[in-house]
């Protein structure tokens, strides 16, 4: 036993040896995770207190920005409910982990490990024989007036044999010392992505040999759970069966989180429109036909998983997928209807049938709970309303949660509601958690400051048993304030490193990091191309070529205004008639309508973005904000003429890294057939107007600025243009990459590679159409393409595209 | 009595339906002591692609069926013949409504018949302060909770006007409920809301009412199309009855079930989704004919 005088010289010392820790004093009667209960430094933190200490404010703040930077790099983010759903925040990481020895750890998840039998062992009895309620361990008005109980489920076993396959615990380090779960995440847990992103940029920010060499890793976890998963789709199956990750869609907070998920994974990003059950089978909607799904790691709730068999109004479910869990044909993880163990009230029975069903305690306990159906638990926590936060028993927020609905005893409302006879409360002990280092502004300056956490412990389930990651994601309130723990109201989040008193090995083959956001893992990009993927990637493609020919007639349009001066200018005349029925208005300098075709073009790419790089998508936001931004500015003329070039510059950077760095798949000729057809069409339209018999001569100049074949065209003809040198040029000229038969070619080609292309050598439907076309232009001259003709050329460019759509995007 | 019973619903889509899927929930089930099915036909034209049939947590027939091409239109044509057995008698014992509570919170059961599912709000049948006091204002104290029921009822049938034209399918029970008007679904969804708000646990019937009254009697309401009422759990003694609040009656030989739900959503005679974009249209008509013996 330490004297209290001896604490306080502890801490001094240690205060003196580590000027960082100068001003950093927790509150009395709580625990921190810096000091133990003696004051007495935790010897796992020694070794990382001695490295900070060893830095000046400015060193550190330098580090942390480098955090900062590669979480901006890699597009790290989250959406805050409530406002514009679609903006994105910047993700709070703290640059201060929390430490934790593995000896503590592996006690933590021993005891987490039987609790995740215990909750798979509740889970099968509920939808099962419900042995529990009958014999009394658990009401029955919790299950049959919960509504996480899926009745659909009952009797319905899951694929593979169980319900449970990843969940995630929160805990809590109580006053004692001794960690508590605080609830238990069995429908569809998220965290896990971002642990993993939070020690990427952890990595970054203490490169140091401690704590990097010391600390568990993480990646390991998800190889183990990516390889239970494809056990659990093929299991009793003969050939193998997708796996896919359905989201809700990029609408949700957590979709940077999906997206993150399914590219590390190498698994299938799917929204509901992706999926169609058909004989009780769930099958992706892919380019070359439905192919079977037969695991779906659902982040999605039970109510909007079915539309006709759970909430009707569903727009992200999957019409008929009960179906195929029913007939035992797709495996869920977790199983639909596990939502039901994560009622508040659970936590007041859980111990208990912990010894029913095991005949042993669990080894972690949880927050006391009372539920307040029961009248001796009612008064009591009537009588203990002080120190007892008091919520909604079928509440499914976590105790802490910012948003939660929790009333805490000091607040007057407390006994009104307790007041209710109303059983559908619980109480649970307020536990004062255990506060931890975070680097925080104070009047004296940034430094460590003793805040409350809460840390989130992820478990996978494989054929050896329950694997947890080594790590995890703590949440951090702000100093003094238990209750804010949540992101969406200024908490942060902080990693967890799990440290060992001895190096750890490096896990065997390639480190698993190719570039900051990219494809980390390399997997075989197993199976066909989604549908809906593909019909994004189509019109991404058509949709930047289409702002990019608007932006080069615009340019021509001002770069003519700025030298004339008279307004009804018949070449100025001929562009704005051009451009008014496609909805762009040449009045405007930065028109509505160019700025639309690049939203169109960005929202394509936004429901695709695991399908190619951060920098791409990086390139294609800045294209934005920068035109977003001349709208404000751009004035007529020569300026409207150089914004136009900014922005053509900028497209032509997207376009590369886009095109450059895919992958020559599927999905790369989806965008490549996008591009094409759209800029085959635009050049028969423009020579359609711009060489037209009819027009004036210097239209043709137009023509050839748009196609962007000027300079090619002094080249080869060293003359003036005429009609025949221009369309010769930009129609049957196979040599010239901006010509029609240059595109149609190419349109063609690719054809040749998409799934089903020719059956028994008959070219199908698509190439059916290009073929005569391309033909047309490599024997025909420029007199045979009259404006007539043009007009055809248009309308066969536009069957290619919908028996291109009837093929494969829908 | 012995029923034949038919029914037809058409549906007509402005445009052909690709990946069409319905659950049905049409055929009457087997009750004990109270109703038998001996024979059934439920055709689908066009031929679906798929089709099984299922039983659901409450015990209801459900169909499933799909059509992988696209359609124009369903033509759905149920026939079956239904026996409706007198209900044995029961004795009537029905604890005052304040016990209700207590005698819930004592129930070791969450199976089908359980009246724990039927106590909370759910999508259709919301618990609404202004429904709720509605039915306490017409419960005298020390009212039991049979009493009750058909208090509440008999309230709904005396101050609401049965109009096919005040509502649609998706109104919500609030809505009718301010409009005093609606039809039987309307009715029943009130009557659910005004219980479970009272402590009573009630859910949603759907089935058939027959078409012609027997002799010297008035042709009842409802009978032209599908029909809807409520079942109400009154204590353990008596457990469920049934009262039709369009009618201000129990419902007896005159009714044929096709099935139980927490509220509509629960037992719709048709759920359906599809892809593609356009109206449907649809067109049903039913015909209950008693089967002289």
């Amino acid at each position: 036993m330490t004297r209290k005088g001896e604490v306080m010289d502890q801490r001094t010392d240690s205060g003196a040896a580590s000027p960082i820790l100068k001003g950093y004093e927790p509150t009395q009667g709580v625990a921190d995770e810096l000091f133990d209960r003696d004051g007495s430094l935790r010897p796992v933190w020694r070794p990382f207190i001695d490295t900070l200490s060893r830095l000046s404010v400015d060193d550190l703040t330098d580090k942390f920005e480098r955090g900062k930077q590669y979480l901006r790099d890699a597009g790290v983010y989250y959406r805050q409910y409530s406002e514009d759903p679609l903006e994105e925040r910047e993700w709070p990481l703290s640059p201060i982990p929390v430490l934790l020895h593995e000896k503590e750890w592996a006690q933590i998840c021993d005891g987490l490990s039987q609790r995740a039998d215990l909750l798979e062992a509740v889970m099968a009895d509920l939808y099962g024989l419900a042995r529990l309620l009958g014999e009394g361990h658990l009401p029955a008005s919790l299950i049959a007036e919960n509504p996480g109980w899926a009745r659909q489920m009952v009797g319905v076993p899951p694929r593979g044999g169980q319900y449970l396959h990843f969940l995630s615990f929160e805990i809590g380090r109580s006053p004692d010392g001794s960690w508590l779960v605080l609830g238990d995440r069995t429908q569809a847990p998220s965290g896990a992505g971002f642990a993993l992103e939070n020690r990427m940029a952890m990595r970054r920010i203490f490169p140091e040999d401690f704590p990097r060499a010391y600390t568990h890793r993480m990646a390991g976890f998800f190889e183990n759970f990516r390889d239970a998963l494809e056990g659990l789709s093929s299991f009793g199956r003969d050939r193998p069966h997708q796996i896919g990750l359905l989201t809700p869609g990029r609408a949700n907070d957590t979709f940077y989180e999906h997206l993150f998920i399914a590219r590390y994974l190498g698994m299938l990003l799917l929204e509901g429109e992706d999926i169609i059950v058909q004989n009780g089978e769930a099958m992706v909607r892919t380019i070359e036909g439905p192919v079977p799904l037969g695991l779906l790691w659902r982040r999605i709730d039970t109510s909007f998983a079915d539309p006709l068999e759970f909430d009707p109004d569903s727009q992200i479910g999957v019409p008929g997928l009960m179906d195929a869990v029913r007939m035992g044909n797709l495996a869920m993880v977790n199983a639909l209807g596990s939502g039901v163990l994560e009622a508040r009230a659970m936590m007041a029975f859980l111990p208990k049938i912990s010894r029913v069903i095991t005949g042993e305690p669990l080894k972690l306990p949880n927050i006391a709970t009372w539920w307040c159906g029961d009248d001796s638990a009612r008064s009591y926590v009537s009588d203990n309303a002080d120190r007892m936060m008091v919520a909604p028993a079928l509440s499914r927020d976590l105790p802490f949660d910012s948003n939660s609905e929790t009333v805490r005893g000091a607040e007057p409302e407390l006994a009104h509601l307790l007041a209710d006879p109303a059983p559908d409360l619980v109480g649970q002990e307020a536990v004062t958690l255990s506060t931890t280092p975070n680097w925080r502004e104070t009047p004296d300056g940034p430094r460590l400051v003793p805040c409350p956490m809460t840390v989130r412990v992820f478990a996978a389930r494989t054929p050896r048993g329950w694997t947890f990651m080594q790590g995890g994601y703590a949440r951090i309130g702000p100093e003094g304030d238990p209750t804010a723990l949540g992101m969406q109201r200024g908490g942060s989040v902080a990693d967890v490193l799990i440290v060992s008193d001895k190096r750890v090995p490096e896990p065997a083959g390639p480190p698993p990091t190719t570039g900051p956001g990219d494809g980390r893992r390399v997997r075989t990009e197993a199976g066909a191309l989604p549908s809906r993927a593909a019909d994004n990637l189509y019109w991404l493609g058509r949709y930047i070529v289409r702002f990019e020919d608007a932006a080069r007639l615009l340019r021509a349009y001002h770069l003519r205004l700025a030298t004339t001066d008279t307004p009804e200018d018949p070449i100025l005349a001929l562009i704005s008639n051009f451009l008014d029925p496609v909805g762009i208005d040449t009045g405007q300098p930065i028109p509505d309508g160019l700025i639309q075709r690049l939203l169109w073009a960005h929202g394509c790419a936004a429901k695709i973005r695991d399908r190619f790089s951060t920098d791409g998508w990086f390139a294609l936001n800045d294209l934005v904000k920068t035109a977003r931004q001349m709208t404000q500015t751009a004035r007529p003329g020569d300026d409207a003429a150089r914004a136009m070039s900014v922005l053509l510059r900028k497209t032509a950077g997207f376009s590369g890294v886009v095109t450059e760095n895919m992958y020559r798949f599927s999905g790369w000729r989806f965008l490549s057939l996008g591009r094409g057809l759209e800029r085959a069409d635009t050049l028969a339209a423009v020579l359609e107007t711009f060489a037209d018999a009819k027009a004036p001569e210097s239209a043709l100049d137009v023509a050839l600025e748009v196609a962007d074949s000027a300079m090619a065209h002094r080249r080869r003809y060293a003359l003036e243009a005429t009609r025949e040198t221009v369309v010769d040029l930009l129609a049957h000229d196979a040599g010239n990459p901006r010509s029609l038969l240059f595109q149609v070619r190419e349109a063609e080609m690719l054809a040749e590679g998409l799934p089903n292309a020719r059956t028994a050598d008959r070219p199908n439907a698509i190439i059916r159409e290009l073929l005569p076309l391309r033909t047309q232009l490599e024997i025909g001259t420029p007199a045979d393409l009259t404006t007539k003709a043009l007009e055809e050329v248009r309308a066969t460019i536009a069957n290619a595209s919908n028996r291109l759509a009837n093929a494969h995007l829908r | 009595m012995l029923y034949d019973v038919t029914l037809r619903i058409d549906y007509t889509y402005s445009h052909p339906r690709d990946q069409t899927r319905n659950l049905l929930r049409l055929l009457p089930i087997d009750i004990p002591n109270l109703q038998r099915i001996p024979e059934w036909k439920l055709a689908l034209t066009p031929l679906p692609s798929e089709r099984y049939g299922f039983v659901d947590f409450f015990g209801n027939n459900v169909t499933s069926a799909a059509w992988h091409s696209p359609i124009e239109e369903v033509k759905i044509s149920l026939s079956f013949r239904a026996e409706r057995l007198t209900e044995p008698a029961r004795f009537m014992m029905s604890p005052d409504i304040d016990q209700l509570g207590h005698v819930l919170a004592s129930l070791r059961d969450a199976t089908p018949l359980s009246p724990l599912h039927f106590t909370t709000p759910t999508r259709r049948a919301p618990i609404e302060t202004v429904m709720t006091n509605f039915a306490h204002d017409h419960l005298a104290p020390g009212l039991s909770a049979l009493d009750a029921v058909q208090a509440i009822g008999r309230a709904i049938y005396t101050e609401m006007t049965y109009s096919s034209d005040a509502t649609d399918v998706d109104t919500e029970a609030l809505d009718a409920f301010e409009k005093r008007a609606g039809v039987c679904q309307d009715f029943a969804h009130i009557m659910i809301a005004c219980l479970r708000g009272v402590g009573i646990p009630a859910g949603y019937v759907s089935g058939f009412l027959r078409t012609f009254p027997p002799p010297g009697k008035e042709k009842l309401v409802g009978v032209d199309a599908m029909h809807a009422w409520v079942r109400a759990w009154v204590g353990p003694e008596v457990g469920w009855v049934e009262f039709d609040p369009t009618n201000n009656q129990f419902a007896g030989t005159d009714y044929i079930t096709i099935g139980y739900g927490r509220d509509y959503d629960d037992i719709a005679p048709v759920r359906g989704t599809m892809r593609g974009v356009g109206r449907q249209s649809s067109r049903q008509s039913v015909d209950v004919q008693p089967v002289e013996a």
